[in-house]
């Protein structure tokens, strides 16, 4: 295993970048998890490092060399599909084989190692098998074992688990952070699905429009999210829109003014970001919260142990509270009046006050 | 009460399809089986019914050296034209789905287009190609008549076969396959022959299989090439029938049926053609 390096990588259609600068550095034995809507340019970045996309500027360095010049083939990095391809007419055993014997490895390691690998995702009965006569998830180890057999310098996976139902995806997540941290793999999987990101990851990587947005981990992004796109891209945010009056003043275009910490963005149009769960809902006045506003119930949503409550402090300010569901707690219906409020340091505030995409992820 | 109508209705249908399978088989096979019964007369004038039955004709026809010559030089040039067919048309058709580029529809035309033409205009252009070519270097492109000229008229009759059926086959290959062998350290070569070309096998075998029966029963555009003494089965068994109709005829299409058939049953136990075609 080594370590990764993509340097100022691009990629442009026409004049389309698919992706633009990505510059990242994966150490030996890190799991990395790019993240983003569709179309943002994970696969584009994990193909080129894979070497099936030629990038149009940077470079991409496995342990000491830069590969950017080199074919997939020289690459030695261990590339899981999304669609498995397995090779339909080789058997299990024969699939996994294949990167040892390109290899040209002796006959007699050929056949420990794809026991050893084949062992490694429990399927050591199965190397007989075609693989259409394996379930979905028996392919996806297989494809898995395939691509670590020989010993890739990085393991990358694209959505490896998007095939799978729910259930199965759960246990082949934990399954497949346990062998990736016993075997210590650097390794860049590529994911839009925001619990697996966040359940396997060592330090994950947003991306959107072919562009980085903020490398960290889980915390960073959900606590210390860079900028806006971030704080409604990774869990969800309510955003108020307006201007910050003092570096620890925000008012909202509804006129509600917010105490929240002092911050680097400009005095100016702004706006506010806020985690459901960070909001508290009473239906009484409560004295020592920072920020307390009355509002109105506009949509109660029942999940069982949480409630989801869309809570109107003005014409033009609506907040997302996500309260427990407890015995003896209260329950808000529609029209209810209630109190809201927040600490200081549950809110963070962003340059520009476009409400452009604010409601997207109510 | 329903349920009786029901069963019955359904029954009914089926023994529609049947009768109308059946049918349809006859109208395929018929001729295939009188041809060959035929070929068993004992007289010589096809008349029904039989006097009786024998061999004779099958021995008049390994007897007769045009017939033997004929059904050599068919097989010769099929399976050369075959293979050279292949030659071209594989990497032909591995462009034509692979690469976008300039003049490509025109391309895919012109290498399906000897399948389009009448096998008589085929053959007349080639003739007058080959007279034309002759006159301009000076003699010394002497094609005309030369099993050479043949043969490039034959693979031209391969081609379209083997361009169709693999591309048939291509556009249902799975182009990840291939990147995953790459990614498994296998050049280009090497990806084509472990995992593209196994792929793509149904293809190119049945490719191969339609090019060669094509070239093997072709007659239209073979009278314009064979030069003088040398004919192909198709064209002794014109000439033999010029001069008489008998059951020999019959013997050489049966030879010809059990070749073909043959080649195809053994090929399919290893290559399911049937699921490109
Ligand atoms: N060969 C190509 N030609 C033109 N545009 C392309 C090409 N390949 C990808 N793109 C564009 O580049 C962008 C990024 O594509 P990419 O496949 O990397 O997205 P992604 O992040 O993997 O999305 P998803 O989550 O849907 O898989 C997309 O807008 C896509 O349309
Ligand atoms: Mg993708």
């Amino acid at each position: 295993m080594a370590r990764l390096e993509l340097n100022q990588l691009s990629k442009r259609y026409g004049d389309f970048f698919a992706a633009r600068d990505v510059t990242l550095d994966v150490a030996d034995g890190e799991f990395l998890v790019l993240l983003g809507p569709s179309g943002c340019g994970k696969t584009t970045t994990l193909r080129m490092i894979a070497g099936f996309v030629e990038p149009t500027s940077g470079a991409v360095r496995i342990g000491d060399n830069d590969v950017t010049q080199l074919p997939a083939w020289k690459r030695n990095t261990g590339l899981v599909f999304q669609s498995y391809a397995l090779f339909p007419h080789l058997t299990v055993a024969q699939n996994v084989a294949f990167g040892l014997e390109m290899r040209k490895a002796p006959r007699s390691e050929i056949t420990q190692r794809v026991g050893e690998a084949l062992e490694l995702v429990r399927l050591g009965h199965l190397g007989d098998r075609l693989p259409r006569q394996l379930s979905g998830g028996q392919q996806q180890r297989v494809a898995l074992a395939r691509a670590l057999a020989f010993q890739p310098d990085v393991l990358l996976l694209d959505e490896p688990l998007s095939n799978l139902d729910a259930k199965l995806r759960q246990e082949v997540r934990v399954e497949i952070r346990k062998l990736q941290q016993s075997l210590n793999l650097t390794t860049v999987m590529v994911t839009h699905d925001q619990e697996e990101a966040l359940t396997m990851a060592d330090r994950l990587v947003v991306m959107s429009e072919g562009a980085v947005r903020q490398v960290g981990s889980q915390r960073d992004l959900y606590e210390r999210p860079a900028d806006r796109f971030v704080a409604g891209f990774v869990g969800r945010s309510s955003f108020l829109s307006g201007s910050l009056e003092t570096p620890e003043r925000f008012r909202s275009a509804g006129g509600i003014a917010v105490a929240c910490r002092p911050s680097t963005v400009a005095i100016g149009p702004a706006t506010l970001a806020l985690r459901p769960e960070r909001v508290t809902v009473t239906p009484e006045a409560i004295s020592d919260v920072e920020n307390g506003f009355v509002g109105e119930v506009e949509f109660v949503s029942y999940l069982g142990g949480l409630i989801d409550l869309h809570v109107r402090l003005s014409p033009s300010d609506l907040v997302i509270a996500q309260i427990p569901n407890r015995e003896d707690g209260f329950m808000p219906r529609t029209g209810d009046k209630v109190h809201v409020g927040w600490t200081v340091a549950s809110a963070s505030v962003f340059p520009g006050s476009g409400d452009d995409a604010d409601s997207a992820d109510l | 009460m329903r349920g009786a109508l029901a069963i019955d209705s359904r029954k009914l249908g089926r023994w529609a399809l049947l009768t109308a399978a059946t049918l349809a088989m006859l109208y395929i096979l018929a001729p295939l089986i009188s041809v060959t019964w035929l070929s068993f007369y004992e007289q010589e004038i096809p008349s029904f019914p039989p006097e009786g039955y024998s061999l004779r004709w099958y021995k008049l026809i390994t007897g007769n050296a045009r017939f033997v010559d004929g059904l050599l030089l068919s097989v010769q040039l099929g399976v050369s034209a075959t293979a050279i067919g292949l030659f071209v048309g594989v990497p032909a058709a591995l462009c034509l789905s692979r690469f976008r580029f300039p003049g490509r529809e025109t391309l895919n035309n012109l290498l399906l287009l000897p399948l389009m033409v009448p096998g008589v205009v085929l053959g007349t252009a080639l003739y007058v190609f080959h007279v034309e070519a002759e006159i301009a270097t000076g003699g010394r492109f002497a094609i005309l008549g030369s099993t050479l000229g043949l043969l490039s008229g034959h693979v031209l009759v391969v081609i379209p076969w083997v361009v169709r059926l693999v591309l048939a086959s291509l556009a249902g290959f799975d182009r990840t396959l291939e990147e995953a062998a790459q990614n498994l350290g296998a050049d280009r070569w090497t990806t084509f022959r472990r995992i593209t070309l196994p792929g793509i096998l149904p293809g190119v075998v049945a490719g191969a299989m339609f090019g060669f029966v094509a070239s093997f029963g072709n007659l239209e555009m073979s009278l314009f090439l064979v030069g003088p003494g040398r004919t192909t089965l198709p064209i002794a068994i014109l000439q033999y029938l010029e001069w008489k109709i008998d059951p020999s005829i019959a013997a050489v299409s049966v030879v010809q049926i059990v070749l073909i058939g043959t080649a195809m049953l053994v090929t399919d136990r290893f290559v399911k053609i049937s699921r490109v075609v």
